[in-house]
């Protein structure tokens, strides 16, 4: 080995233990690629290192060149090291920089919410919708002969006194029921026929039970085979459906001028579990709707054959079943509209 | 009604307790609401006798009494009672009784005298509203007992809500007979004797209105002692039903009417100017009634009236002037059956609900009115003596009721409750409801019994077996019916989406009345005469609604003033708005915006919502459509809007169908809202149709966008100026943009800039710039020409 060959490895090992510290002191990208061109770059240090091979004896060169090569190589390794953990350092610090507090709450539009009787009807009308009614509606002022006489309710008639109408004149009124749609709807409309009708009723009474404007929903089945035994399927069915439980229910004869026979329905109370609470009375039951079978009467006035036909109709206070189902102990509440009622049904 | 069970079981006794016997009746139609004990626990209260009485020597206004309770016990009670004489019997409260007010009676010592208990009136022991003195007892009570023993108070009243129809409930006879046909219990119907005259006194009694009163009994009553009390046994039998002891004569014709169910009028014979005569009322005749009010009589109006004038509205309620006094010594009884229908209208046309008139209006039965004479003239007798005179009877056999014939046929039982009945089983329940039954091929004959008004059609008798049968016997399926699809129109836009989408959009929803005070109806909407109701439950709820925006409005001054700020409300339902083609009660939508944009939240400046905030809630809406563009907004005046922020809503063939604005600022300070108020209205049918989407195939060729800003007058809407470049561009447009609306700084004032970005495309080819240009220069110079707009460069 000659002194060349000698001066040129320690040379090497000089530069690579230089370029190695300079390496690890760099700061950043900029400072590494400096290195390189520096070492590796056409001019580079290391470069010139292989200008000189042609100075060393022939047979010293292959191995001399592959020594070069290799410290060459070597530093290529370190600086791509460096560079990386310099990139990566930089990008943590980027994302550090924009780190955010996720527990801040989000921005934007909020949730409105429904009124709890529109929810309550809305849910009533999905039940009964598939059970496959369909929807009718009607108008709310009303004359006399759809909303009273149409139902078998003539003039003078005592019931008239249970429904305290509010009146435009002697024969335009408020709707007291929905039941005048079934009126409207059958004028229409040949049997078979399944129908729901809901909306606003009125009745001049106010106190802590009763507001002069409240809502029902309305229902009618008619076809050759329907009887008493049918209503009590379909009632039963969906109570059980919209309390979501298995409810006590019993079916009490009633009296309404356009039905016959007719029925109210009890539920035992959902408020004690039918034990005997204030909402109840103490009695374990709750009266959530009237019902009964289409008086023949109804029939002739809309022109249906009450011989051929049977049907059966049903009525319910929405405000009622949503008192029952939410808890809410006073019906002026749905109609104050305070916001901070109408917001715990959202 | 209210009932005293112990009455009622004179007359038929099932072997059920209270409890059982009342839940019978509820399922039997017959719903018992409440069942009340007679008194409160009167115990340790005695029947008392005074032996002596000398005043209290400290104390002007109390005495002391001697009072026996034994045979030889008595002691000193010290009493302040008016009333109180020797030889009276009344109670004593001893010490340890605990009175209903809440007072535990004790040994007490009054100024000095010692008091051994307490003598009390009705008032202190629970069983009368108010009292005068010491409640008297009768002589015949046995000094010593209980009172609970002596007034038979272990009894309940029970509280039955009749339905309209059952007007043969409204007695002891009724229920009793109700209560023989549910239990099988026998009525035991006490037997009511004729009371023969004393006297020959009559007098004349002619019917004028037949039709209206085809049946009158009556008979004079002379001599009865004036001084006559009504007895404790009657007293507390009509307290027990809810009706005050007034006068024995009175308190013996509401005894009938409880008893038997026939309303009775005794009318004082010294007042009575020449016979009676039912008649309809003649023009200007007016009376007064027993309540002091005075009522102008209808030409429709039947009267009791005599040579001078009416005495009674018949079946409804006696005048004053005839009525009977503590100085009547002779009486005329009248017990008449009336014509439901004469008798209902007239107690509404005059509002007058009285015992009487709600039994005749659902019809007393037309074969009872002589023997509650006989009843009544015996009870009478009994209490204040008297001459009863011969009955006096006019009968107008053709306008009576008639029994009526109701076949029932054995198919149609199944057909309508969905049970089969055994014949006998049918034939049962009828003959138990009083119904005469007659076989028939295929069913029956059946006359339902004179009582029975509600008993017409063959349905009726079907509900009376399903009834005493019990409903919960009756079977329950679930209908069979084809499974076919309802239609489901893909066009309709369902109600609960809208309400959906303004949820979303943090709306709330509320519920207002439909009757408003017209006073904020004519301030929001005084261009419309709203329909008005003849009887609203207050004046400030008498207008029916023209618009939704009055109930918005009021909840909005109802939550400012329980401290809410920021609100967002809406409201579907309809108005009313009379036109000359009828009532308008179109279903509308509408909402009222007041507050910050947005909910209080980090990271964004709050500022109050806006027209335009407003606007986009309201393009979300009617975007539900799919026909947005189609539809147009328009400056507008409203009385309640504030100018210049107003605008209707045109549908695509340009009829109006909304309304939207800002609040007058006029308006909301009339109504002290604190803060500017956005509102908006629109026709439901306007926006509940949608569009069936018909596809088309997406471009291949690329789109290209050019930007243009514009300057034109303040005044020129930026719609004229969108509609201008829409026509112009033509087909080849795809989309336009509205990016800026720009003032100030470089514009002359009066003037605006609009920054438009037009988007063009040709679906068969990429469009070559030349062409572009064009379009870009045609809409230009259109804009320059039909808009004065100017370039912005």
């Amino acid at each position: 080995m000659s002194d060349a060959t000698d001066s040129v490895q320690q040379r090497l090992t000089h530069l690579i233990s230089e370029a190695d510290d300079a390496i690890s002191t760099s700061a950043d990208v900029a400072a590494v690629e400096e290195i390189r061109v520096r070492y590796l770059g056409k001019k580079g240090v290391l470069t010139e290192q292989l200008k000189l091979l042609g100075g060393l004896p022939p047979d010293e060169r292959p191995r001399i060149g592959k020594l070069v090569n290799e410290a060459k190589e070597l530093l290529q390794k370190k600086l791509h090291a460096r560079k990386q953990a310099l990139e990566a350092a930089e990008r943590n610090r980027l994302l550090e920089r924009e780190t955010l507090d996720v527990t801040l709450p989000g921005r934007g539009v909020r949730l409105g919410g429904l009124h709890p009787v529109t929810r309550t009807l809305e849910r009533l009308e999905t039940l009964f919708t598939r059970m496959g009614f369909d929807v009718a509606e009607g108008p709310e002022i009303e004359d006399d002969y759809h909303n009273f006489e149409a139902l078998n309710i003539p003039p003078d008639h005592p019931s008239r006194a249970m429904h305290d109408t509010f009146y435009f004149d002697s024969h335009t009124l408020l709707r007291t029921h929905t039941s005048p749609v079934q009126i409207r709807y059958m004028e229409k409309n040949k049997p078979p026929l399944r129908i729901i009708a809901s909306g606003r009723v009125y009745r001049c009474d106010s106190d802590v039970t009763h507001t002069p404007m409240f809502h029902q929903i309305e229902g009618l089945m008619v076809d050759e085979s329907i009887s008493f035994a049918d209503l009590k399927g379909v009632l039963i069915d969906f109570l059980n459906h919209f309390f979501e439980m298995k409810l006590k229910v019993r079916f009490r004869p009633s009296y309404f001028p356009f039905t016959e026979p007719s029925a109210e329905v009890d539920i035992g109370c959902v408020i004690c579990g039918a034990k005997g609470c204030r909402v109840c009375k103490q009695t374990g039951w709750l009266e959530v709707l009237g019902c009964g079978m289409v008086h023949p009467a109804v029939f002739r006035h809309v022109k249906i054959d009450a011989e051929r036909y049977t049907g059966f109709a049903f009525g319910l206070g929405v405000e009622r079943l949503a008192m029952l189902r939410y808890g809410v102990d006073d019906t002026r509440l749905f109609y104050e509209n305070d916001l901070r009622f109408l917001q715990q049904f959202r | 009604m209210k009932i005293s069970e112990k009455w009622l079981r004179e007359w038929v006794s099932p072997r059920l307790d209270t409890k059982a016997l009342a839940s019978r009746l509820t399922m039997a139609g017959l719903e018992v609401g409440a069942i009340e004990p007679v008194a409160p626990d009167l115990s340790r209260v005695v029947v008392g006798e005074i032996l002596s009485i000398v005043p209290h020597p400290a104390a002007e206004r109390l005495q002391c009494c001697r009072v026996r309770i034994g045979k030889t016990k008595s002691l000193n009670v010290v009493c302040g009672a008016a009333n109180a004489e020797v030889g009276m019997k009344a109670p004593l409260a001893l010490p340890g009784a605990r009175l209903p007010n809440g007072v535990t009676v004790r040994q007490s010592d009054i100024w000095g005298i010692k008091s051994g208990g307490m003598l009390c009136s009705g008032q202190e022991l629970g069983l009368e509203d108010s009292s005068d003195g010491l409640f008297v007892l009768e002589k015949k009570a046995k000094v010593g007992a209980p009172l609970k023993t002596y007034l038979a108070l272990d009894d309940k009243s029970l509280e039955i809500d009749l339905t309209p129809n059952r007007g043969d409930c409204l007695s002891v006879l009724g229920i009793a007979r109700e209560v023989t046909a549910i239990t099988g219990a026998k009525l035991k119907r006490p037997k009511i004797k004729n009371v023969p005259p004393k006297s020959r006194r009559k007098i004349r009694v002619t019917l004028r209105a037949a039709q209206d009163c085809p049946h009158y009994v009556g008979r004079v009553i002379e001599d009865i002692n004036p001084h006559a009390v009504t007895p404790t046994w009657m007293k507390e039998r009509l307290r027990r039903s809810g009706l005050r002891s007034i006068h024995p004569v009175v308190d013996v014709t509401n005894y009938v009417m409880l008893e038997l169910g026939q309303p009775m009028h005794a009318f004082d014979l010294d007042k009575l100017a020449g016979g009676i005569t039912v008649r309809l009322a003649k023009k200007g005749e007016a009376l007064m009634f027993l309540d002091g009010n005075k009522a102008r009589m209808k030409p429709d109006n039947l009267l009791i009236a005599d040579e001078k004038g009416p005495l009674a509205l018949a079946g409804v309620m006696g005048g004053a002037d005839s009525a009977v006094t503590e100085t009547t010594h002779s009486l005329f009884l009248e017990s008449a059956f009336f014509r439901p229908e004469t008798i209902a209208r007239q107690a509404r046309r005059l509002s007058l609900q009285t015992e009487s008139s709600q039994r005749f209006e659902r019809g007393v039965d037309p074969a009872l009115q002589h023997e509650a004479l006989q009843r009544a003239t015996a009870l009478l007798l009994r209490i204040a003596g008297g001459k009863p005179g011969p009955v006096i009877e006019q009968t107008a056999k053709r306008h009576l009721p008639k029994p009526v014939t109701v076949p029932l046929r054995t198919e149609r039982i199944p057909r309508v409750l969905g049970l089969k009945f055994a014949a006998n089983r049918v034939e049962t329940v009828m003959k138990r409801l009083g119904m005469r039954v007659k076989k028939t091929a295929g069913g029956w004959r059946v006359v339902p019994p004179m009582y029975r008004f509600d008993l017409a059609g063959e349905v009726d008798l079907i509900e009376e077996l399903a009834r005493i049968h019990g409903y919960e016997t009756l079977p329950s399926r679930l209908p069979q019916a084809p499974m076919s699809l309802p239609s489901l129109p893909e066009t309709h836009i369902e109600d609960s989406r809208l309400r959906a989408l303004l949820v979303d959009r943090d709306y709330q929803e509320v519920i207002t009345y439909s009757f408003i005070d017209p006073a904020l109806q004519a301030l929001l909407e005084p261009q419309t005469r709203p329909a008005m109701l003849t009887n609203p439950i207050s004046a400030n709820m008498a207008a029916m609604r023209t618009s939704l925006w009055p109930g918005l409005l009021q909840t909005m001054v109802y939550n400012q003033n329980r401290q809410q700020t920021r609100m967002r409300l809406f409201e579907l339902g309809r108005r009313f708005v009379p036109r000359a083609d009828g009532m308008d009660q179109s279903r509308i939508l509408a909402g009222a915006v007041s507050g910050d944009a947005l909910a209080e939240q980090w990271g964004t400046k709050a500022r109050p919502a806006d027209f335009y905030d407003v606007k986009a809630d309201l393009e979300a809406l009617i975007g539900l459509s799919g026909r947005l563009q189609d539809f147009r907004f328009a400056p507008a005046q409203h009385p309640a809007l504030q100018p210049g922020q107003t605008a209707v809503i045109l549908d695509p063939e340009r009829q109006q169908v909304g309304l939207m604005g800002r609040l007058h600022p006029l308006v909301q300070s009339k109504l002290a809202l604190d803060r500017e108020v956005v509102l908006f209205e629109i026709q439901i049918s306007a926006i509940n149709t949608r569009k069936i989407p018909n596809f088309h195939e997406i471009p291949r060729f690329p789109a290209i966008r050019r930007d243009l800003a514009v300057i034109v007058a303040e005044k020129t809407p930026a719609q004229a100026v969108l509609d201008c470049v829409t026509k112009v561009a033509g087909k080849l447009l795809v989309n336009l943009e509205l990016f800026d609306e720009y003032r100030g700084e470089g514009i002359d004032s009066g003037r605006k800039s609009l920054a438009l970005g037009l988007t063009l495309q040709d679906s068969s080819r990429t469009l070559k710039e030349e062409e572009v240009e064009a379009i870009m220069g045609k809409v230009v110079s259109s804009l320059e020409a039909e808009l004065q707009a100017r370039l912005r460069r």
